[in-house]
């Protein structure tokens, strides 16, 4: 969501480096500037080619990094873990039925208050097996406790990453924080962005300086301990509130991102919407389609906008209820269905949110297991919008009945 | 039990942050039966000592003196085990049972 600020002259602290790379890529590059001091990771289509990338940048001797193969990915958050809780900075990635494996551990790495900063390719949750896009496998993630922000773009992949390493650091927070992309789409797609010099990388996110890691023997501490029913509950009520410190610190962040390098990022992205009558929610790369059907529906004067999550942990309650507020309706978009719930993730999410608010909303499942999501798709659905239609409550955007 | 502590002053993530902070915990309160020691028929053997799981059996001067009942389970490994004759460990049901 690299908005331009059209009002005020950009002020670049610091010239970037126009290049072009995949998604893939262009977080791998963002973990050669930040040089964790570990990362473990195991192969996954579509996130493979990323720690391949990295692991060149290992074997080539452009970072300190130590880089752990494990067989497998429960494993490899398991390695990153016990490597955070020593008292390392830690980065791993996956995809799909890789998150899935790892998933306790995932669990776990949040509830002991880790900076870990993983990099999830999305896709599609087995079975059937496929390797292409859809958000199931991070939104089955939604629970863990991670902090999760969704990138639009190659250049919001490796900007997220780089923001992901201080907010996860920040003693407000300690939280791990999951940086997605859309898989293919993002990951194996060239796009132009800008990079940061490596310097101004290792600047914005300074040391890593613990408090308490495992690799200290002045002061010996016990990571992971047993809870019993007298102590569990306020460990997690502590979760709760580190969760939500986050909004401020996300925040926080971004601004003194945006001084270095003038992009500007909030918890979501509004598109056109202040005159907007309807508007569909999107998260991910799917965005950036959106945009241009809704350029495409403005030319023929049709007031319609769209709102982009780039924050879906923590939810950001009050941005979305102030953004929906006022529209005759919406249709939020997830690129996942939940079985048996009464529509997708985001859906159900933004109904909490908007807590008894009239605004009339559909929820629209799409491009599951990648299928494509295209202008001719939106478009029926923002007619039914405009028409005031906002039934079924659910539908299937672009399968074939 | 002691006093437990709310969310605000757990240590964060359930870290223990204190070593040796085990000796704290009142694993005593679990118990429903209770070791009473005879130090008359004791034989000063250290059985009692060795077998005990939970370093409860209180030892001066290389002799046994008495139990550790802020930790002691009630398992009663110690009675089992005890070869003095008349036994010098026995154990008494400290709770009522539940009707």
């Amino acid at each position: 969501m690299a908005t331009k600020t059209k009002a005020k002259k950009k002020i670049k602290e610091v010239e970037g480096i126009r290049t072009a790379l995949n998604g893939n890529d262009s977080v791998a590059e963002a973990l050669r500037q930040i040089d964790p001091d570990v990362v473990a990771a195991y192969p996954i289509t579509p996130q493979t080619e990323l720690m391949h990338k990295f692991a060149d940048f290992v074997s080539n001797g452009q970072v300190i990094t130590k880089f752990v193969l494990v067989e497998s990915e429960h494993s490899a958050m398991s390695c990153v873990i016990r490597a955070s809780a020593a008292g390392c900075r830690c980065a791993t990635a996956t995809s799909a039925n890789g998150l899935a494996l790892m998933w306790e551990m995932v669990y776990i790495a949040a509830s002991l208050r880790l900076p870990i900063v993983m990099a999830v390719v999305n896709r599609a949750l087995s079975g059937p097996i496929n390797i292409h896009c859809d958000h199931s496998d991070s939104m089955g993630a939604r629970d863990s406790g991670w902090i999760q922000l969704f990138s639009e773009n190659c250049q919001e992949a490796y900007d997220n990453t780089i923001q992901a390493v201080r907010i996860a650091e920040n003693p407000n927070v300690l939280l791990p924080v999951m940086v997605t992309l859309d898989g293919f789409i993002l990951s194996h797609t060239t796009e132009v962005l800008e990079t940061l010099p490596d310097e101004a990388v290792k600047e914005f996110i300074g040391e890593y300086e613990p408090d308490y890691y495992l690799l200290n023997p002045d002061h010996p501490i016990t990571v992971g301990p047993l809870d019993l029913p007298d102590y569990y509950f306020e460990h997690k009520r502590q979760q709760v509130e580190a969760m939500e410190a986050a909004p401020a610190v996300i925040t926080e962040v971004a601004a003194q991102f945006e001084q270095l390098t003038g992009r500007h990022y909030e918890f979501i992205e509004r598109y056109r919407m202040d005159d907007a009558k309807v508007a569909v929610v999107v998260l991910g790369s799917t965005a950036g389609t959106a945009k241009a059907v809704v350029d495409m529906l403005r030319d023929e004067g049709e007031p319609v906008g769209m709102i982009k999550m780039r924050m879906f942990r923590p939810f950001p309650v009050d941005e979305m209820v102030d953004a929906l507020s006022g529209l005759d309706a919406v249709a939020v978009f997830d690129k996942s269905a939940s079985f048996g719930a009464m529509g997708g993730p985001v859906y159900l999410e933004i109904l909490a949110a908007l807590r008894g608010k009239e605004i009339p909303m559909t929820s629209c499942i799409y491009g599951l297991g990648g299928r494509d999501m295209t202008p001719g798709l939106f478009r029926p659905v923002f007619e039914d919008l405009l028409a005031g239609n906002v039934e079924p409550r659910v539908r299937y955007v672009g399968v074939r009945e | 039990m002691s006093k437990l502590k709310g969310w605000k002053d757990v240590p964060r993530g359930g870290m223990i942050v204190k070593a040796g902070s085990a000796e704290d915990y009142e694993t005593g309160s679990w118990r429903t039966f209770k070791p009473l020691y005879n130090e008359e028929n004791c034989i000063q053997c250290l059985r009692c000592w060795i077998y005990c799981p939970d370093s409860a059996i209180l030892i001066e001067d290389g002799k046994v003196v008495g139990m550790d009942l802020v930790h002691c389970k009630g398992c009663g490994i110690c009675a089992h085990e005890c070869p003095a004759k008349p036994v010098a460990i026995t154990m008494e049901r400290e709770t009522e049972p539940a009707e």
